[in-house]
């Protein structure tokens, strides 16, 4: 009970005695269902962790860095679909929410963030620790308040959460004056709004849809983050027709991967059949995305011939990037389940033949590194298991090399790419489902950007978060872009010499550690790291120059894809698979700035 | 490919009057890189509710997504894409003009013929305000220019749709015909009710 323990009087009953702006914000949440909230104190929002010690029902979390309390509740948020609530003090600490904020923003994740902050009469003299938070997010929240009067505070709690989760979910954040939050509440405290209903599509856009796909012969269905709710009903609509399915990297579990139907994720490092799948269809359904560059490719080459069905409930969303021919507004589900009806079978076969064939395209990683390791990881997960990433070369591996069947079992910072996001939202999602083993892979780079949150795993007792640390001395993505795209200068990537001995990094918090440098090593690791009781941190050292294929160079046409690593191409043929593994990188930053 | 065409584009935006809620809708035209030729504020009849009369130049779909993108504000209550119906716009401008001797009578009978009002008579100028809708204050202001215009101040567009075709729902106009305001309102008032309750702690 993390927070409340040690603090309670002892032989005296806690009295929630006088209602105040502070304890009825607690009692608001507390209504509302909230059981955890993840945060960090600090002067200006006292009052509010003065009076959750008189609401035990509340699970506070503390983290090591308000971003991981960001982090974690988007964790939790993006496991359950339920929403996540993180608290921060006022200025720096309302600063270090920005990071997740925008991250929640760009992955619709339904968030509540509650700053405190100075006094009403201070707010705008630059007083100490004072920011304008609100300002500040303005653009990366769906909408943010300033409470002015005690008496709008847990109206404007439900109103937030309600707005979080309305429609295309998103973050809302609070700013509670320190004065307000210690005012004297005489109202009532409310209880949740109904959830809006979401709007059904029109009968008239169904149809159109329907005979678009029945004049279709290649036809293709592209699910996104937008369609995680509705995985259930997009199966059954994908079965009806025989349409093979393209998810996201968002959208990873909207579909089960083991579907002969399954054709992958879409873009930048997308899979062979599905970039070709989309190259080639003539009919392109897209449902619950909002056709993201890393998706795309260059706008003009992207599904060339096809026609575009866009089923999103945010209209904003429908022929912003690219031109739709039928606009399905509304909800997912009910599309799925209108369009399965009438639904024609098997009339496809060659397209789906032709797929086929690409699919089985995808090279599986046979030889040591990074694919091979994180391969080697998924491949012991189970449907149940949660898998996050930060990001990065793994994070691409991870996402072409998981198989998920099912929605919600895979988080990652898809909008922003945040650094860091992995370990802390692994965390929120274990804390979340803590019957359920919560994975994480991150690189060397990113674990350092939140590793301080191995503390938290500790305080709380957290068992069943296992840390995956891919460790190949590099900011491996920016490495490979630099391979190829800047002449080879690895300028300010090099980790090698000054990473940390993760084990030991990782012992310092008592969390147990593996580790594995050769694919002789890996299963023992692997299995022993799985197997220890506890939450436990492998590390897989890795060949340093490994690159991530498919890849579909920025500003080229998804058909203009890499299909496979040249550089292994050339390494097989001049049979040097067997280089010795801690070389040093080919040019380090040092070189480059002497020369 | 043709460059779609770009042209000056009408709407109204009914926001709830709260803080912010200025910013929130420029910033919104801002990022993404939307040009504001003219924005006028006002309070409308309805407590809580300001009306807003935005000039966005560029083609078709750069106004529909920025009606779809301030669709989502939750600050927002209604949106009227003047492009779709009919409608009245007026623009208010003061013109200083500078005069001689042997101008003035000549500038007084411009100003005349424009139904233009002289609100400051100085020696050397005269300031006018004159009501309209563009073309007309263009025209204003091209007659006056040879004589040498001192300073001009335009207020930016402001537009209603005509006829009884209400942009506002019946209850604050009292019997029209719409309601669409009718829900996002009803919030409103309730918090204001609340509000109004609530003895003012410091
Ligand atoms: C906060 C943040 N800073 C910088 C970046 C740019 N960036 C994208 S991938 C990457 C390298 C990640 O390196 P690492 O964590 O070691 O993972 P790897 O790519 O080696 O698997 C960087 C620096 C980012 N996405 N996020």
């Amino acid at each position: 009970m993390g927070q409340a323990d040690g603090q309670e009087p002892s032989g005296q009953e806690l009295s929630r005695g006088e209602m105040t702006g502070a304890k009825a914000l607690w009692a608001t949440l507390a209504n509302h269902g909230i059981t955890t909230v993840f945060g960090y104190p600090g002067g200006a929002i006292m009052p509010v962790y003065d009076a959750l010690t008189f609401y035990p029902e509340v699970r506070h979390v503390l983290t090591r860095h308000e971003q991981g309390a960001a982090h974690a509740a988007e964790g939790w948020a993006k496991a359950t679909g339920e929403i996540g609530v993180c608290l921060a003090t006022s200025g720096p600490g309302a600063t270090n929410l920005v990071t997740g904020l925008a991250d929640a923003m760009m992955d619709s994740v339904p968030l509540l963030a509650i700053t405190g902050n100075v006094a009403r009469h201070l707010m705008g003299t630059d007083a100490f620790q004072e920011a304008d938070i609100t300002g500040i997010t303005l653009p990366i929240t769906k909408h943010n308040y300033v409470v002015r009067d005690v008496e709008e505070l847990p109206q404007i709690i439900a109103e937030a959460i309600r707005i979080a989760r309305a429609g295309r979910p998103g973050p809302v954040l609070v700013d509670i004056p320190k004065d307000v939050q210690l005012a004297a509440y005489a109202g009532a405290i409310p209880s949740p709004h109904a959830r809006p209903e979401i709007p059904a599509p029109s009968d008239e856009s169904i149809e159109r849809a329907l005979e678009l796909l029945r004049s279709a012969k290649k036809p293709v269905i592209m699910a996104g983050g937008g369609s995680l709710d509705a995985a259930a009903e997009i199966t059954a609509l994908a079965r009806a027709w025989d349409i093979p399915v393209i998810t996201t990297l968002m959208g990873l579990g909207a579909f089960p991967a083991s579907d002969p139907l399954w054709l992958g994720m879409p873009g930048m490092h997308g899979s062979v059949a599905a970039n070709r799948a989309i190259s080639e269809a003539d009919v392109l359904m897209g449902i619950g995305l909002r056709f993201d560059d890393r998706v795309t490719g260059r706008v003009g080459g992207f599904a060339p011939n096809a026609s575009i069905i866009h089923i999103e409930l945010d209209a904003a969303e429908i022929g912003k990037i690219i031109r739709t021919h039928v606009p399905v507004r509304g909800d997912a589900k009910v599309a799925a389940v209108k369009l399965t009806e009438g639904a024609l079978k098997g009339v496809w076969p060659d397209w789906t033949a032709q797929l086929q064939e690409w699919k089985d395209r995808n090279e599986t990683p046979d030889h040591w590194g990074a694919g091979y390791a994180v391969k080697a990881v998924v491949d012991r997960l189970t449907p149940d298991d949660i898998l996050s990433s930060d990001v990065g070369q793994h994070q691409m591996l991870a996402a072409q090399l998981a198989r998920f069947e099912k929605p919600r079992r895979w988080l990652n910072s898809g909008g922003l790419g945040t650094m860091g996001f992995g370990f802390p939202a692994a965390i929120g999602a274990g804390m979340a489902e803590p019957g359920v083993r919560s994975v994480v892979i991150a690189g060397d780079g990113g674990f350092q950007m939140t590793a301080q949150e191995l503390a938290t795993l500790k305080m709380y007792d957290i068992r069943n978060v296992k840390i995956c640390i891919i460790n190949n001395s590099f900011l491996g993505m920016v490495r490979q872009w630099q391979e190829m795209f800047h002449g080879k200068r690895y300028s300010e990537v090099w980790l090698g010499d000054s990473n940390p001995d993760f084990l030991k990094l990782a012992d310092a918090y008592d969390v147990p550690g593996y580790r594995a440098s050769s694919a002789e090593e890996l299963p023992g690791a692997i299995d022993a790291w799985l197997a220890d009781p506890k939450s436990a941190l492998l590390e897989v050292v890795v060949p340093h120059e490994h690159g991530v294929f498919p890849m579909v160079p920025a500003g080229a046409a998804l058909y203009e894809m890499i299909e496979s690593d040249p550089r292994r191409a050339a390494e097989l043929k001049a049979q040097l698979a067997d280089a010795p593994m801690n070389e040093a990188p080919t040019s380090t930053a040092a070189e480059v700035n002497d020369a | 490919m043709t460059e779609p065409i770009s042209y000056d584009q009408l709407l109204s935006i009914l926001v709830r009057d709260e803080p912010r809620v200025l910013t929130r809708i420029t910033a919104l035209f801002g990022r993404r890189g939307y040009n504001i030729k003219s924005l006028s504020v006002g309070n409308t009849e309805h407590p809580g509710v300001s009306r807003m009369t935005i000039v966005v130049h560029g083609d078709r779909g750069v106004v529909e997504q920025a009606i779809r993108q301030l669709e989502k504000l939750h600050d927002v209550v209604k949106i009227i894409d003047h492009s779709l119906e009919k409608y009245v716009d007026r623009e208010l401008v003061l013109v200083k003009v500078a005069i001689t001797p042997e101008s003035r009578v000549e500038v007084r009978q411009i100003a005349e013929d424009f139904r233009s009002r002289i609100v400051d008579v100085g020696r050397h100028a005269l300031t006018f305000e004159v009501t309209g809708d563009e073309g007309k204050l263009t025209a204003f202001i091209e007659q006056m220019r040879p004589f040498g215009i001192l300073e001009t101040m335009r207020t930016g567009r402001i537009a209603l749709t005509r006829g009884s075709n209400a942009d506002i729902a019946s209850h604050i106009y009292h019997g029209g015909e719409s309601d669409t305001l009718r829900p996002a309102l009803e919030g409103l008032e309730a918090r204001e009710e609340r509000a109004r309750g609530v003895p003012n702690l410091f």
